[in-house]
């Protein structure tokens, strides 16, 4: 297994657990199941454990592996200097199960309509281009900018009109872009995190291939995910582009005045998104955009940036809800922590936060408190004329 | 047993209960160099009614209860030895009340140091409380329960002299209160002027009951902290540079710490002196008495005080302190241990140099620390060997440097501190016979059907 | 001392002591009191091994050498004769602390080394503020480590046997990096090359520079970027500064070519006052504490808005006393950076 030689180096001291005050458990999946096995400490040692022949591939071990969102807050809290390899035990961990063949019926699921539709809902894949039906965008040719919109944008309800609103706002701000529309392939960032190296490999290489035949330089991505995937794992692949979280294309228009607003007179909570700022350690873009629209007065969770707690997505887990449901599931525990900080909008800048979250606002029954609008969404309602 | 865990879920939700390999592995282990044992489940209660059920659960079925905070110890307290049900205590996490006034607070038994930190800096910035070096993780209850030490022990004693009242549910099930609140609605002693209950469960280790709520002292947090390092080239100096320090009651805590790795500290002893002020007035008088204090030892060139850089004083001063925890992977290896006596500060030199010889003769890397307890009263000196968890031969290694040392520091009239089973085994046989049988005396009557956390103070 | 050791013997001409016609080394003395006929008497009997007061006394603030414009290293004189007699400047614990923490270890990290490079000695943190225009000339083309470091800190604890013994091995080092000049980040690194080795009889193959001059040169360059400071400065100078003397004259200059304006105060220039930290160390806390009243409180006194700092020691030192009056800390290299408009990595009001 690869980083097989740190697992015996952790101390199961549990900093990892925690936020930067230790005010709160920050590990999504610790704060659910509430036993040390769920902790990052827990998996560290379990999974040296199997590797050893003390423990079997049960349910329960596949449960502890496939629970964690991958949000990275161990990373960040982890008083070692292995820290920064964390996540990538836990997914070369779960590699190793996939090559042993027994990993839990969800995620056996999802990578099977991977692999037989192109996306993880079981769609076809003519009609992953159809959320832009009607709107001002065209197929991508030579524009400045790819558009990729990732496999939630494309097909989830919630995910489209997300999608939709960052089409019309980038058409407005006179932004020069392209989408692939039915082209389009699935990014494979969750693919990769539930452990399927070949899958993703596949994809990667078909998607580097297309964007060099198309001749593709830069590409805003409405997912962190996909931007991750992009950004770290392409590279080495040898697909080098220039790629943008749309958050950061937003600011920068903002900041050269492409893009000006004239009102949301709300009160707006930014959720950090754990792809873009853990993962990628962009969190003022997002909120340079709020700042700028006037009347939009913005507050802070008082766990937010490096100590934001996940939504519970991550992982895969957007997808296969091994760690969701009930009282103390991440989505729901995320609309507690809004609703206390005040907040009438929960800001998010992922489509996967974006579900996540209105699931949890349903959990929570606080429909008439707090609502989850993504940034996109309150740009596009701010803007100008 | 399969009629055991449907009773353990029916108490605390079968989410909260587990019998599977997984957890039975985790639990059954701690970080240290105890030989594991599992459990035959693991609980997680969420209230004192839940604690009292399962305790009484376990008493009608004669099963073992382990209770259990972050399982920090290194000494492997946790492992239920005989195994039954570990009781993870973490659930039960509520700060339930801080008397600003009569500075103190009522935590629950499974509350984290690092949690109660972040809850006094948010809403009392004006007290605190005596933190160990152990991880953000663990809990006051276990702190105390163990008689840990912390950020004030040199002005106030052992972080347990801080209790101020306690709830237990005994091993029959029924829920004590111990001190004042016995009586009235407030906490503020855990003893006097009533007989002092609290000596029945705090240094049990989890053998007399579960401790379900901990009043604790709270103390005047002055607005400024700083730290001096004062080192000298051999241990001999090391009592008397104590005993001047501690004379002039102006320091928070006093730390000794001598390490071969980074050369930085290589063939030094360093007297990491914290103070705290809320002026500047008041921080520098301090720093000029401590200074001053020392004076003839700087004269004689005999030591002086070193400059701390940033980056040192930042994680010097950080509180819990982090950088305790990363001794585990000085070899790449996720784990160390100590033997951790509470020994008079004079014997120091022979601490120091006994260390060092069991370093070479059993080829480890080692830190010595020690900390300060009351007025130089004693010190805490902790033979610490860090060790590769995946290197046997080392571990075994470290566990004969540890026997050794336990056996050094009884020789010089030590007491183990959180000791292992064999420590404790040890201790009774030492001890006066009179106290052995008091204490097997307090054991029969608390828990006659010998269920709490069997194994350890086990009086033969 | 090794046997390399010993080949390095002090060239310092008694004749020139004693037709000295001022006595400056001791006489400006701040830390003991001598007047002229004094100072002769006792360096003349430093020279020939006597005892001496001097040799008790002296506080290591390395002025003498600066003081002494006949260029006879006072200084280093009574390091060695201190050295020879075993008079310890400092407790044997700090000076064994400052002895491992220099001790070559694997540890040295060396970027792509041109015919010029630029020596951080071994302290990393210059990475952090070294950078920008006015470097990318040179970066990456840096090194640190102990097995570049100088060495010459041990003068403050009489041991230059343990220079005697490093120093060459760390010109070898730096020589196989095959650079023709190097510019280095620190007075006693610069001074280790332009002062001590040639005292000692040592050949240095390569050419220091100062990093001021290279500042001053680099700004000179860049003058279309300099957006002039407008605020007024106190400088602190190092003691280590006071082993190369030339090298003060480009504060004036860069100050101005930048213009920040540099604060009149009493204890500058040749009357420059220590940070205290390695009196701290060696003495205590009365004589450590009078000098940094004295110099922050002159600072404050002198109305500038900004301390500028030339050697990281002194900034760590003072920082946060000056800071807590309303005093800016800041390294000449980041308040040139902030005269180009470059962030120096901190909110620039």
């Amino acid at each position: 297994m690869r980083h097989e030689e740190i697992l015996h180096r952790c101390f199961r001291c549990g900093w990892c657990k925690f936020t930067s005050d230790y005010s709160e458990f920050n590990c999504p999946s610790y704060r659910k199941f509430r036993f040390d096995t769920f902790a990052p400490g827990g998996r560290m040692w379990l999974i040296r454990a199997w590797l050893n022949g003390d423990i079997p591939n049960s349910a329960r071990y596949q449960e502890i592996l496939y629970s964690c969102a991958t949000c990275g807050s161990c990373v960040e809290h982890c008083a070692f200097s292995f820290r920064d390899d964390l996540v990538e035990i836990f997914i070369s961990a779960r590699e190793e199960m996939v090559n042993d063949g027994r990993i839990p019926p969800p995620v056996r699921d999802f990578l099977k309509s991977i692999n037989v539709h192109g996306n993880p809902f079981k769609a076809p894949e003519g009609e992953r281009g159809a959320w832009a039906e009607g709107m001002p965008v065209e197929p991508y040719s030579d524009q400045d900018y790819l558009l990729y919109i990732g496999c939630v944008g494309s097909y989830d309800e919630r995910g489209k009109k997300i999608a939709k609103a960052l089409a019309r706002l980038l058409s407005r701000a006179g932004v020069s872009f392209g989408i692939l529309g039915d082209r389009e392939l699935c990014d494979g960032n969750e693919v990769r995190a539930l452990g399927e190296t070949g899958l993703f490999r596949f994809l990667a290489e078909s998607n580097i291939r297309m964007f060099r035949e198309l001749g593709v330089r830069k590409i805003v991505t409405l997912d962190p995910h996909a931007y991750n995937a992009f950004r770290r794992e392409y590279p080495g692949m040898g697909g080098d582009f220039e790629v943008l979280h749309y958050t950061q294309l937003l600011s920068m228009l903002v900041s050269q005045g492409s893009l000006s607003f004239s009102g949301f007179r709300e009160r707006v909570v930014f959720h950090d998104p754990c792809y873009l700022g853990r993962h990628s350690g962009e969190y003022e873009a997002p909120r340079e955009i709020l700042d700028s629209i006037p009347g939009l007065e913005r507050i802070e969770m008082r766990q937010s940036r490096e100590n934001a707690f996940c939504c519970g997505g991550g992982g895969g887990n957007f997808f296969t809800d091994i760690l969701g449901g009930g009282e103390e599931s991440p989505n729901r525990i995320r609309i507690r922590q809004a609703v206390a900080a005040g907040a009438q909008v929960l800001a998010v800048a992922c489509c996967q936060c974006a579900k996540m979250l209105e699931d949890g606002i349903k959990g929570e029954n606080l429909e008439d408190r707090i609502r989850v609008l993504d940034i996109a969404e309150i740009a596009l309602t701010a803007l100008k004329g | 047993m399969e009629d055991i865990k449907r009773r353990l879920c029916d108490i605390v939700g079968e989410r909260f209960v587990s019998d599977r390999a997984e957890e039975l592995f985790f639990y059954g282990r701690d970080p240290g160099l105890m030989p594991p044992h599992s459990p035959d489940f693991v609980a997680l209660p969420g209230t004192v009614e839940e604690v009292r059920e399962i305790v009484k659960l376990a008493f009608r079925e004669g099963v073992p209860v382990v209770p259990m905070g972050a399982g920090m110890t290194l000494t492997g307290l946790c492992i239920p030895r005989k195994g039954g049900i570990v009781l993870d205590m973490k659930r039960m996490n509520r700060i339930l009340e801080v008397n600003d006034r009569a500075r103190y607070t009522i935590v629950e038994g499974g509350t984290p140091t690092g949690a109660l930190k972040a809850y006094l800096d948010a809403h009392h910035p004006r007290l605190r409380f005596s933190i160990p070096d152990s991880p953000a993780a663990t809990t006051i209850a276990a702190n105390v329960m163990i008689h840990g030490q912390g950020r004030l022990t040199q002005q106030y004693g052992f972080n347990s002299d801080m209790v101020t009242g306690l709830e237990v549910v005994l091993p029959t099930g029924d829920v004590a209160r111990i001190g004042s609140c016995s009586l009235s609605p407030d906490w503020f002693s855990k003893g006097a002027p009533l007989p002092d209950l609290s000596g029945l469960f705090l240094g049990w280790l989890g053998t007399t009951g579960v401790i379900t709520k901990v009043g604790l002292k709270l103390y005047p947090r002055k607005k400024m902290r700083e730290v001096e390092i004062f080192i000298t080239d051999s241990p001999d100096f090391i009592p008397d540079i104590i005993y001047e320090i501690t004379h002039t009651e102006m320091t928070e805590d006093i730390n000794i710490f001598a390490q071969p790795l980074p050369l930085i500290f290589k063939d030094n002893h360093h007297v990491v002196v914290y103070f705290t002020g809320d002026t500047d007035e008041e921080l520098e008088f301090k720093k000029k008495s401590v200074f001053h204090a020392l004076d003839r030892f700087i004269k004689n060139k005999d030591g002086g005080f070193m400059t701390v850089g940033p980056g040192m004083k930042q994680s010097l001063l950080d509180m819990p302190q982090r950088s305790a925890s990363t001794f585990a992977d000085v070899t790449k290896g996720g784990g160390f241990e100590y033997s951790g006596p509470i020994i008079l500060v004079e014997k120091y030199p022979q601490c120091s140099r006994k260390l060092d010889e069991l370093a070479e003769k059993y080829d480890l890397k080692y830190h010595a620390t020690a900390r300060i307890i009351g007025r130089g009263h004693a010190m805490m000196f902790a033979f610490s060997f860090t060790f590769n968890r995946a290197d046997e031969d080392m571990m075994d290694r470290v566990r004969a440097a540890l026997r050794e040392a336990s056996e050094f520091a009884l020789s010089a009239g030590g007491v183990f501190w959180k000791p292992t089973v064999d420590e404790q085994r040890r201790l009774l046989q030492a001890m006066d016979p009179v106290t052995r049988r008091l204490m097997q005396m307090i054991k029969r009557n608390l828990d006659p059907s010998g269920i709490m956390n069997p194994g350890n103070w086990e009086v033969p | 001392m090794s046997e390399a050791g010993s080949m390095f013997t002090l060239q310092f001409d008694e004749a020139i002591c004693a037709s000295c016609p001022s006595g400056a080394c001791l006489v400006k003395c701040q830390y003991l009191e001598a007047d002229r006929e004094q100072a002769k008497r006792e360096m003349l009997k430093i020279f020939r091994g006597e005892d001496s007061r001097v040799l008790q006394e002296c506080v290591t603030c390395y002025a003498c050498e600066e003081y002494c414009k006949r260029g006879n290293h006072p200084f280093y004189l009574i390091t060695q004769r201190r050295e020879e007699k075993g008079i310890l400047t400092a407790p044997r614990a700090i000076t064994r602390q400052w002895i491992n923490i220099g001790e070559p270890r694997g540890k040295y990290e060396v970027g792509e080394i041109k015919e010029r490079a630029l020596s951080f000695g071994f302290m990393p943190q210059f990475k952090d503020i070294v950078k920008g225009k006015l470097f990318e000339d040179v970066m990456p083309g840096y090194f640190f480590g102990q097995e570049y470091f100088c060495n010459v800190v041990y003068i403050h604890f009489a041991n230059t046997a343990v220079i005697k013994e490093r120093l060459p091995r760390v010109i070898r080092n730096i020589q196989e990096l095959g650079v023709k000049e190097v510019v280095f980040m620190h007075d006693e690194c610069y001074a280790a090359f332009s002062s001590l080795a040639p005292a000692f009889g040592m050949e240095v193959p390569f050419k220091p520079i100062h990093y001021f001059e290279y500042l001053y040169q680099r700004l000179e360059g860049l003058r279309g970027d300099i957006r002039p400071l407008h605020i007024r400065v106190a400088y602190q100078r190092p003691c280590s500064n006071r082993l190369c003397p030339r090298t003060h004259r480009w504060v004036p200059k860069i100050l101005d070519l930048i213009g920040a304006e540099l604060v009149t105060r009493t204890y500058q220039d040749e009357n420059a006052l220590c940070c205290g930290s390695i009196f701290r160390a060696m003495y205590g806390y009365d004589l450590a504490a009078d000098v940094q009243a004295r110099n922050i409180e002159d600072i404050v006194k002198s109305g500038a808005e900004y301390c500028v700092f030339n050697c990281h020691g002194c900034q760590n030192a003072l920082s946060d006393r000056l800071a807590r009056k309303g005093v800016r800390p800041i390294h000449m290299v980041e308040l040139c950076r902030m005269a180009i408009g470059e962030n120096p990595g901190f909110e620039v009001p």
